[in-house]
């Protein structure tokens, strides 16, 4: 129920809703927990909500601490 | 897979498990608890216990919700769908935990009751448009990741004007019940990996609170493999330096301040409940949520009265010891035999959050491969 992971928006829909493609699965998810959600963002989707969006920059701002952490000696 | 691929590579996992070995002090143990069943699930899946020292230890939480379901609230759903001509509408996972006597919704339903799974909330909102009627009750269970979601569901019912949509409220509080399990006082934990998308709903606040009050650090991290690791790098060095904070790992999903629509609407729906009994923690204080007054007519509880004998717990089931991290799973004598994923005789088993689940589905083939 919580194993949630992210999805690709590709298409915004009337009432709120969009659909995301995961895995080259669609479905049609609703946006009324966030604001402001585009084509092409990536959310985390729990239960038909989209509940968070995912920022690429954060994202690589982790990645480069992590790579930097096995580099360290 | 974007977001997805990146945070499992293997030459970047290697690289933050030798950094954790490295920084891991030989003369001391550590003794993590990951909340979440995600991570529990992740640890089992990716053997991340194989790439850490011996000395860190990971507890498992109580962060699987229908494994924190006390038998009187699954009784309570069992008879909500057998006692009222109700369409019950429930997630998945609740379907096939063991209530009293070993009953179950599955059970209920092939007896005849009308229980339905859903994917979604609006997918019990639809029906109940559909059936203007029937009684239509959504059986709500999960922590601060579904609660938003059922908050939308009953405000667009009274916009609507559904009268045949109610809500059966068993949602909980991540807070609380971390403080709970410190409370309890029979699991040594040295800090905290804090949860994914819950944290993503409340934002870091909370837990800045409550490494205050209780002097345990917390790193909120992903569910993926690599967050898991950097999370436990994070905690090792708060340790060894003596630092008590939150950090916040995953930040590509958790601001601080969280999701502010969700919180809004999350605090129009509901109201904390006083107490609210929890498998393995009993019954805590401020740990649950029930519907606010101005939403009763939507409140199951207030709307159907049910006749529930008294709750009878599989003793033998040690489901309450593995929530609080005082048992592992293998250390249950009922352990793949006879409670296995397609017969479980504990909630822990059910859900493949659930610690019981995760060990058997993933946990065992790692130590078969290891002994
Ligand atoms: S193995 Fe089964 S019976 Fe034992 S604690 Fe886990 S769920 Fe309960």
């Amino acid at each position: 129920m919580c194993l949630a992971v992210p999805t690709k928006i590709t298409d915004l829909l009337p009432d709120n809703m969009a659909r995301v493609a995961i895995d080259g699965v669609t479905k049609d998810i609703s946006l009324a927990l966030i604001e402001g959600a585009a084509v092409g963002d990536y959310v985390i989707v729990h239960v038909g909500f989209a509940l968070s969006r995912l920022d690429p920059v954060e994202a690589e701002k982790t990645l480069a601490l992590m790579a930097e952490a096995g580099l360290l000696a | 897979m974007k977001y997805v691929e990146e945070f499992r590579d293997p030459a970047l996992a290697k690289g933050l498990s030798d950094a954790i070995a490295r920084a891991a002090d030989p003369d001391r143990t550590y003794r993590f608890m990951e909340f979440c069943g995600g991570h529990t699930h992740a640890i089992a899946r990716f053997g991340l216990e194989d790439l850490l020292p011996g000395n860190i230890r990971m507890i498992h939480g109580p962060g699987c919700p229908v494994c924190v379901l006390p038998v009187a609230r699954v009784d309570a759903a069992i008879a909500l769908a057998t006692q009222h001509d109700v369409i019950l509408c429930t997630y998945g996972d609740l379907m096939r935990v063991p209530g009293s006597g070993f009953r179950s919704l599955t059970k209920a339903r092939a007896a005849g009751a009308d229980i339905r799974m859903v994917y979604s909330v609006m997918d019990a909102l639809a029906l109940a448009r559909a059936h203007p009627d029937r009684e239509v009750v959504f059986f709500a269970i999960g922590f601060e990741t579904t609660t938003p979601p059922t908050a939308v569901a009953i405000l667009q019912a009274a916009k609507e004007g559904l009268t045949n949509f109610s809500v059966h409220c068993n949602h909980v509080l991540t807070p609380a019940a971390m403080r709970a399990i410190l409370a309890g006082g029979d699991t040594e934990i040295d800090g905290f990996v804090g949860p994914s998308h819950v944290s993503a709903v409340i934002g870091t606040g909370p837990y800045v609170e409550f490494t205050r009050d209780h002097a345990k650090p917390v790193v909120i991290t992903g569910f993926e493999p690599l967050d898991v690791l950097q999370a436990v790098l994070q905690l090792v060095r708060q340790v060894n330096e003596g630092r008590i904070e939150v950090e916040n790992e995953y930040a590509r999903a958790v601001s601080d301040a969280g999701n502010l629509v969700a919180q809004q609407m999350m605090a129009r729906v509901f109201t904390l409940r006083d107490r609210f009994e929890w498998r393995g923690l009993g019954w805590v204080d401020h740990s649950a949520l029930r519907l606010t007054d101005a939403f009763a007519s939507f409140d199951a509880e207030r709307r159907f009265a049910l006749e529930l004998p008294t709750p009878t717990e599989n003793k033998a089931c040690a489901c309450g010891d593995v929530l609080r991290g005082v048992k592992t799973p293998v250390e249950c004598a009922l352990y793949g035999d006879p409670c296995t994923p397609e017969n479980p005789l504990g909630a822990c088993m059910v859900s493949s959050e659930g610690a019981c689940a995760a060990d058997w589905t993933y946990g065992r083939f790692r130590r078969e491969a290891a002994s």
